[in-house]
């Protein structure tokens, strides 16, 4: 019986994360979250009765939400975060194979081809950025309220309502996903995962 | 690692990348939330026509909880609200009067009581149709308390110990301004500012205070906790803020 020679290979981790990436995650996540917060002390009657101090919730809501875009503009500056942009954004025909597989349900690996990020996390990046961005000019109308005329105001106010509901929806989702999987949190952790991991959730993905 | 990726599917290569599928989500995001804006009035109005009708027929009451689900919301600029009862209520009218006045809740319920029936409609959007209030109506206290010739307004202070509220001398005396006891042909329940508010039938909701504890008499017109943050004084549904609501009273 050999020990040595059928022993699996030591665990090494590959680099998913760089140190800007992960605090530009952080700060948009303690953001968001603030944003939802409030929102829900401002909107859910229970919640507005217990916490009160309307005043002071809506100046910290609309401050953390005019905040929000900021640390994804600063990391702008950093290669790496740039390059994952350029990943997020292209599609190729292994994204649409994942895509056709999510909505079958069929969980298997071998459906389920993906780069460095899946069709799923495309796709969830490119509508939060644009649903945070719709929220911000909506949110605006509704803080000024000098500057746009009635009418937009009011349909801003209902853009933004329904679209904070979907937020939360699709938030609570991100999650979930993410609670459901501990080695893709220690990559927003730690930067790092193992190779195992990188090879099963993303076979096409090069580090 | 990965050595068997086939070709065409390695997004590290700009020639290979892909179509910018993602650049079309977030702008067609941003499209469909200016089409939101465009199209909003119809939407609401359908939107809210029938949540209306479901919430009706909802025993659970999350209806409530989406938005434009019709019925109350709950505002409290204060960080927690004494309750008072029958015992430990007392509304004080004085300021600028020759008969300065106190009175608990059976007091005012001994009062001739004056009933109405309009809708309410927040400076926020929300609107509830045909909703009773029942009490006093502030003209008469006015007229117990005797006011002075010199006097021009009335500020109204509130037992959260945070808000306030104002309204000219002429406003006050309003057939429609009344210092409610019951909403809904109901006691005025705590959430609702019991055990008495103020009402102001045609003015956005933030003149009808709750909690309602002090009303003075005074020279000026004092603005309110939301009129010193940007809301107008002069209330008026429909010709105020920048709203064009149908009137209330």
């Amino acid at each position: 019986m050999t020990l040595r020679a059928d022993a699996p290979p030591a665990t090494v981790d590959v680099r998913r994360f760089t140190t800007v990436q992960r605090w530009i995650h952080r700060t948009t996540a303690a953001l968001m979250g603030i944003c939802l917060l409030t929102a829900a002390c401002l909107y859910v009657p229970q919640l507005a009765e217990l916490v009160g101090r309307r005043a002071l919730v809506v100046t910290l809501h609309q401050w953390a939400g005019l905040a929000l875009p900021v640390p994804v503009l600063a990391g702008l500056a950093s290669r790496a975060f740039r390059a994952d942009l350029g990943r997020l954004n292209r599609f190729g025909p292994h994204d649409r194979t994942w895509l056709r597989a999510a909505l079958r349900r069929d969980r298997r690996h071998a459906s389920r081809p993906a780069a460095k990020f899946n069709a799923g996390q495309k796709l969830y990046a490119s509508w939060i950025a644009g649903a945070t961005l719709v929220m911000l000019a909506t949110g605006l109308m509704m803080w000024f309220t000098h500057l746009t005329p009635l009418l937009w105001r009011t349909s801003a106010t209902f853009v933004h309502d329904w679209l904070a509901l979907t937020i939360g929806i699709v938030l609570a989702g991100h999650i979930g996903m993410a609670l459901a999987d501990p080695e893709s949190r220690r990559g927003m952790r730690t930067g790092r995962v193992s190779s195992q991991w990188a090879d099963r959730e993303h076979p096409l993905w090069r580090p | 690692m990965n050595q068997d990726v086939p070709k065409g599917v390695n997004d590290e290569h700009p020639d290979q990348r892909g179509a910018p599928v993602g650049r079309r989500v977030f702008l067609g995001t941003l499209a469909l939330g200016a089409a939101g804006v465009v199209a909003a009035p119809p939407l609401q109005r359908g939107l809210e026509a029938f949540l209306g009708g479901a919430a009706d027929k909802d025993p659970t009451g999350l209806t409530g909880l989406l938005p434009n689900g019709g019925g109350f919301r709950y505002y409290s600029v204060a960080s927690s609200v004494p309750r008072k009862n029958a015992d430990t209520y007392r509304l004080t009218v004085d300021g600028l009067v020759d008969r300065p006045t106190a009175y608990t809740l059976d007091d005012l319920k001994a009062l001739p009581q004056t009933r109405l029936v309009r809708d309410v409609q927040c400076v926020t959007g929300w609107r509830v149709p045909d909703t009773p209030f029942e009490g006093v109506r502030l003209s008469r206290l006015l007229d117990a308390a005797r006011v002075r010739p010199t006097a021009k307004a009335i500020r109204f202070t509130c037992f959260d110990g945070t808000y306030t509220e104002s309204l000219t001398l002429a406003q006050a005396r309003r057939a429609d301004v009344l210092v409610a006891l019951r909403m809904q042909d109901k006691g005025l329940s705590h959430s609702h500012g019991g055990p008495v508010r103020l009402y102001v039938a045609p003015m956005y909701f933030y003149k009808s205070a709750k909690w309602l504890s002090g009303i003075t008499v005074t020279d000026e017109v004092r603005p309110g906790y939301w009129e010193e943050r940007g809301y107008d004084v002069d209330a008026w549904v429909g010709r105020s803020n920048g709203r064009d609501d149908d009137p209330t009273s």
